[in-house]
């Protein structure tokens, strides 16, 4: 990666990390609700991935632990915060809240809550892209507990078999929900099971945002060459629980510390000091600057915005009437 | 007006879309090279090509996942689910993706896609090939369900559900597929909403969908030349949303409703038919709604039995006469 690339993503992940520290504290708040299943750690692996990609150009799906990879397409921080808080202002209009954040603009095609269910829907795209005949890709982000459903396989099968554009990352954080991956999985490396379906595959550290970048550029350009799917695995960690009713009771501290030696952000930044491209004052006043900008900028917008109407709660189920009274009438012109 | 069969209906509704639209394709279980288990896409293989008529491996969510995600992007995928039984293998993409990712992105996504499968019970089938599912898929918010009881219907439903954007469940029948009927020359768009009375009378209103509809037409028959008694048969093709005016203006005449479903009872068309009866128009009722329906039992596979769990027309005519005292 390039220096002044590296500086840049250094201050995303910043803000990456600090935006979800600030979700977990709005939501003991009260001013968030439901579930919310948070980043931290993971930071590498959406920005290592995407920085091989092209953000607002690449299709990228994922699961409900979804704010950092809508924001590192394109997403507005302020939409996604006020989605969070429930607002008509939010990036789906409040709808559909933490698991569902979408940013079809920016082409986040969206978080979604059953564990797998985007692994078709990324065939899909890449399908359609196949049809369309663009140079985009599909990327699906999901982690390791994912690769227990049947569409994994389904969907490894159909991608392989059509050479479908679309790049599977496996962001494998050891757990599903509580359930550690050797209690859960016959395989921990996860990328040993697509050999089965004659899909290329590679694994490496998910913590330092340049090893990442090294092998997504690789995955990235098979996938556009035309070659069909890709499958990469990334080795990673999330600090935090599941969700927030989780209280870790199924790992030790030790194992978070070992872990948190290993801290993505700190990877780059001591690299970055070390190679002479920042300090450590000018590191901590990117983040004094995103903590303002957070607090000033995106938790007062999502404070000051708007609920959504009631009278509004049947909006978005279906398509606008007007707009399909030929098909509904029959009265086709 | 051509004379032709229910399947033919539907491959022309395919070729003519497909034709005009290189984004309409279609994919299921041999559906391409083997035309098709009910030849709805015969010959479209030939004529489109592997890429927009997809052989797909049996692996429903799969596949109707994967044509969701293509929905996505403006593909308009019709997703043939060989039978309504292997759906239940693709409803959680069904539900969960294609009729709430409108809703939960704040109107930014949609799923314009067709999802067709052979419903029904036919022959000795047994438990696990003889599903009727329409009850579960009609309340289901985001997804509208139709099903057709000719191949006029058959043809215009499904161009219509093409080119709606919301997603559509069509509910075919396994019995139905080499019915004959009329249908239009030229292009014809079959509404999504509504109703059709396919008989009109005066004394008692048959309410029945797809196969259903027929057992009514039948029984109307019967009922007018055995006993004198007009009945007017309303066809609820589109399952959801149901046909709330449709319903309240057929029972505002006649005063008396008969609900005949080859699903089976509890929870169906014919608890909601009677739903809508009682808040739209409870005092034009002169006796109590009857509803028509299968026993709830696995299908069974003996003959006698499976002939017995399943109503037919002889059961309508029952439960009309019921109505009137006769019975």
């Amino acid at each position: 990666m390039k220096i002044d690339d590296k500086k840049r993503v250094l201050r995303e992940m910043v803000l990456h990390r600090r935006f979800e520290e600030r979700c977990y504290q709005a939501y003991i708040e009260r001013k968030i609700g439901g579930f919310l299943h948070l980043y931290p750690g993971q930071e590498a692996c959406c920005n290592g991935v995407m920085e091989a990609a092209r953000p607002g150009h690449d299709y990228v799906i994922t699961g409900y632990r979804d704010h950092v990879h809508a924001i590192k397409c394109g997403a507005d921080p302020k939409e996604v915060m006020a989605e969070l808080y429930g607002k008509e202002t939010g990036s789906s209009k409040g709808r559909g809240g933490s698991m569902h954040i979408f940013d079809a603009a920016k082409r986040f095609m969206g978080g979604y809550a059953l564990v797998g269910g985007p692994f078709p829907l990324a065939a899909g795209i890449a399908k359609a892209i196949q049809l369309k005949g663009g140079d985009e890709i599909a990327i699906c982000f999901l982690g390791d507990a994912a690769n227990n459903q049947g569409v994994f396989h389904e969907t490894l099968n159909m991608a392989a078999l059509w050479k479908l554009p679309v790049l599977f990352v496996c962001e494998n954080n050891l757990y599903g929900i509580g359930t550690s991956i050797e209690r859960s999985t016959a395989v921990i490396h996860q990328h040993k099971r697509v050999a089965a379906y004659n899909i290329p595959a590679d694994e490496c550290d998910g913590q330092d945002i340049e090893v990442v970048y090294e092998h997504a550029r690789k995955a990235v350009d098979h996938v556009r060459a035309g070659n069909g799917p890709f499958f990469l695995e990334l080795m990673t960690y999330r600090y935090r629980g599941h969700s927030m009713s989780d209280s870790r009771g199924y790992r030790s501290r030790e194992e978070e510390e070992l872990w948190k030696q290993r801290d993505p952000i700190f990877i780059l930044r001591d690299r970055l000091i070390k190679e002479g491209a920042i300090t450590m004052a000018e590191f901590e006043a990117i983040e004094k600057e995103t903590d303002a900008y957070i607090e000033n900028e995106v938790i007062k917008f999502s404070e000051e915005s708007p609920e959504p109407r009631v009278e509004d709660l049947e909006k978005y189920v279906l398509a606008d009437r007007d707009t399909q009274l030929p098909w509904l009438t029959g009265k086709a012109a | 007006m051509a004379n032709i069969m229910y399947w033919e209906a539907i491959q022309r509704a395919h070729d003519e879309e497909m034709a005009r639209d290189p984004l309409v394709i279609c994919m299921g279980e041999d559906i391409g090279v083997a035309g098709g288990t009910y030849k709805a896409t015969k010959g479209l293989y030939e004529k489109y090509g592997p890429l927009r008529v997809m052989d797909t491996p049996i692996s429903e969510g799969g596949f109707t996942g994967l044509g969701i995600g293509a929905s996505f992007l403006g593909v308009r995928p019709i997703i043939e689910l060989m039978s309504v039984n292997f759906a239940w293998l693709a409803m959680d993409q069904m539900f969960n993706s294609a009729a709430k990712v409108r809703y939960m992105s704040g109107g930014q996504l949609t799923a314009p896609c067709v999802f067709r499968s052979a419903g029904g019970a036919a022959h000795q089938l047994g438990a696990q090939h003889s599903a009727r599912m329409e009850k579960v898929f009609m309340g289901i918010a985001g997804l509208r369900v139709v099903t057709p009881s000719n191949p006029k219907q058959a043809y215009g439903l499904l161009k219509s559900a093409i080119r709606c954007d919301d997603p559509v469940f069509i509910n075919e029948h396994e019995l139905m597929y080499n019915m004959k009927g009329e249908v239009p020359d030229g292009e014809y768009f079959h509404p999504l909403e509504g109703s059709d009375i396919a008989r009109a009378g005066t004394d008692v209103t048959l309410f029945g969908y797809n196969i259903s509809v027929h057992w009514c037409l039948k029984a109307a028959e019967i009922l007018d030349k055995q006993y004198g008694i007009s009945a007017e048969v309303v066809d609820l093709y589109s399952l959801a949303p149901l046909d709330r005016a449709g319903i309240k203006a057929s029972v505002s005449k006649t005063h008396r409703a008969v609900i005949a479903e080859e699903d089976e009872a509890p929870v169906g068309v014919g608890s909601e038919v009677i739903a809508i009866i009682n808040e739209e128009c409870f005092f034009e009722l002169d006796a109590a709604p009857i509803r028509v329906h299968s026993a709830l039992v696995p299908q069974p596979y003996n003959h006698t039995l499976e002939k017995a769990a399943i109503p037919d027309h002889e059961d309508v005519v029952k439960a009309v006469l019921k109505l009137f005292g006769k019975a």
